[in-house]
């Protein structure tokens, strides 16, 4: 056998020289070659550094009194302050700690949810499947951001009840996904070939089938954690916001009646969920070509 | 004969998931925290014990859960979703008198954005590689990532105080009431912010669809069939091409009729839209839990009719779903 394979080895052909990359470390190269995926991934990276460097650099509390209300852009305050006379560049690097923080562990709530919800129903089908599916349907049913809004009003409006608030309202997606991927790969050789090796249906689940099904579920994540910080901030515009939490949500929540008096109030803050949103869709889609490359031309 | 079996299918379907909805309802009244008897008290501006106890009889809360969600559902079916002490009128009329004002706006929204949508879609992909397909990514790419509450504030700051030309709050002008013409006229030009506020989140969505579904229609055998057949190109796009580019853009319209709704709550409270999402708004600031809950199940029911419509609509663009087995 090797003997056969050495000479083979040494020859310029299409096999790639260096020793088979593990899937993600080919993943990442590939995400690497897409410009928007890359761009993306700089400006949330220099998002994520603003909110964790900036009060060295900025020394101004985003709860304190820093001016006179409604100070515009300028000398005193960079950014302006608002209606109580806050700093709006203080709010936008303290604000952004708790927006990013809460979608990103929304996101994971919402994965781990819909992962095991599509998991399991696509894994064992039948009744399982039939009950898993009805609930997903159930969930659907519900607009997601008014389902949030109830729970958080009649749960309390802290940061945790809205983290995990959005989480439950929006794992539906991931499941189905996770499900069909399920479905997929259920019956695929390798699959059968553990079985009959002897695993069992946690070690299939975890270890078998997932690791398969995880490249739609990355890319599904990441969309995960830019609708969260959304939901925060729609939840936040609504007055349901953590009111002892700076937030870009409550910014502009807190605002907006003053809107026509003084648009930086509103304008930064958005400004701020829009780049950081608009940031972690391009990781999405250069993630999204990453896995497939072949539909990169049609985006 | 099919489509009716279908049709009493979805719709057993439908009352099963409705039912859910109410007993979630009923749960998340018993979960939250703090004693429905309270609660009602806080509603009407604070009680006596005495009085808290009276309500706790009159209301049931003495009764087992079990009785207690009996009672509910049963009121529920004649129509009774309780009373709501901040605006002082029955639920049920509070949202009849919403409902309509939501419809407008979010009906005008998924018209405009699925015309809009397709029509970039199908323009942008006929030179996939042309500026104005380069233009269509980057609006749907924006129009995902901006907040339509955002959105929503930049148009006011612009067409109410940079370029006024346009009403930025309400339904109708208030000071100047009109009637007839004119106060249709009236409607429909305070309905143009909030309408395209919302569309422009589901134009951006629907332009990408429409994109990539008609780059593969036209490269698809049937397209080189009719372009042989020496139809015109309008025709072959207009007719061939677009059936099968509208197929996914109504069915993801239609699944996403609960998301439209939600944005239209957010739209509403921008512009002081009358509607539905006003009331959500409203209800919570009063922290008006029968009217917050009532609107969650009516939202559901507009959900679940949108749905059922959708499926409808699926069948009639594309003939395969109607005869073939499913």
């Amino acid at each position: 056998m090797s003997t056969m394979e050495a000479p083979r080895a040494r020859e310029p052909s299409a096999l790639p020289s260096r020793p088979a990359a593990s899937p993600l470390a080919a993943m990442l190269r590939q995400f690497g070659r897409s410009p928007a995926g890359v761009i993306g991934a700089i400006v949330l990276l220099a998002l994520v550094l603003i909110t964790l460097l900036g009060p060295t650099f900025y020394g101004i509390d985003p709860l304190d009194l820093a001016g006179a209300p409604f100070t515009p852009p300028g000398a005193d305050a960079w950014l302006g302050t608002d209606y109580l006379g806050r700093d709006i560049l203080a709010g936008l690097i303290y604000g952004g700690r708790a927006t990013l923080t809460v979608g990103g562990v929304a996101a994971v709530i919402t994965i781990v949810i819909g992962v095991t919800v599509g998991a399991l129903a696509g894994f064992f089908g039948g009744a399982v499947d039939t009950a898993l599916v009805k609930l997903t349907e159930f969930f659907q049913i519900l607009p997601s951001l008014l389902f949030a809004m109830v729970l958080v009003t009649l749960f309390g409006q802290t940061l945790t009840t809205i983290t995990i608030a959005i989480g439950v309202v929006s794992w539906p997606t991931a499941a189905r996904l996770t499900r069909a991927e399920f479905l997929r790969l259920r019956n695929l050789d390798f699959v059968k070939a553990s079985r009959a090796a002897g695993a069992g249906n946690g070690h299939l689940i975890l270890r078998v089938v997932l690791p398969n099904a995880l490249p739609p579920i990355i890319v599904s994540a990441t969309l995960a954690i830019g609708v969260a910080i959304l939901f925060e901030g729609g939840l936040s515009f609504l007055g349901l916001g953590d009111p002892n939490t700076m937030s870009w949500g409550l910014m502009i929540g807190q605002n907006r009646n003053y809107v026509l008096d003084s648009w930086w109030t509103v304008t930064f803050p958005g400004a701020a969920i829009f780049i950081a949103v608009l940031a972690i869709s391009l990781i999405g889609d250069g993630i999204n070509d990453a896995i497939n490359p072949r539909l990169r031309k049609r985006g | 004969m099919n489509l009716l079996i279908h049709m009493t299918k979805q719709a057993a379907n439908a009352i099963g998931l409705l039912l859910a909805v109410l007993i979630l309802n009923f749960c998340l009244i018993h979960l939250a925290p703090g004693d429905p008897a309270l609660v009602i008290a806080g509603e009407m501006g604070g009680a006596s014990a005495d009085v808290i106890a009276a309500l706790r009889v009159k209301y049931g809360l003495d009764q087992s859960l079990l009785h207690q969600l009996w009672t509910y559902m049963s009121k529920v079916v004649t129509g009774d979703f309780g009373y709501s002490y901040y605006f002082n009128e029955p639920v049920v009329n509070l949202i009849g008198q919403r409902v309509p004002a939501t419809l407008y706006l979010v009906i005008s929204a998924l018209v405009l954005s699925i015309f809009i949508g397709t029509l970039l879609g199908v323009i942008s992909a006929r030179k996939p590689n042309g500026w104005l397909s380069q233009g269509v990514t980057v609006i749907s790419l924006a129009g995902y990532a901006a907040p339509v509450f955002w959105t929503g504030l930049m148009l006011l700051l612009l067409f109410g105080s940079v370029w006024p030309i346009l009403p930025v709050s309400g339904m109708s002008d208030v000071a100047r009431p009109k009637s007839g013409l004119a106060h249709l006229v009236d409607v429909v030009q305070h309905l143009i912010l909030p309408s395209i506020t919302l569309a422009l989140v589901f134009i951006a969505q629907y332009s990408r669809l429409a994109r990539v579904n008609m780059i593969d229609a036209l490269t698809a055998d049937y397209v080189r069939t009719a372009r042989a057949k020496g139809l015109p190109e309008f025709i072959v796009i207009g007719k061939h091409a677009l059936r099968n580019t509208l197929i996914p853009i109504v069915t993801v319209a239609g699944l996403q009729f609960g998301h439209l709704f939600a944005g239209a709550v957010l739209v509403e409270t921008v512009f002081s839209w009358p509607g539905m999402g006003r009331l959500v708004y409203e209800s919570i600031l009063r922290r008006d839990y029968p009217t917050l809950l009532a609107v969650l199940f009516f939202s559901a029911v507009l959900v679940m009719t949108a749905n059922i419509i959708t499926d409808l609509v699926y069948r009639l663009i594309d003939p395969r779903i109607r005869s073939g087995p499913r």
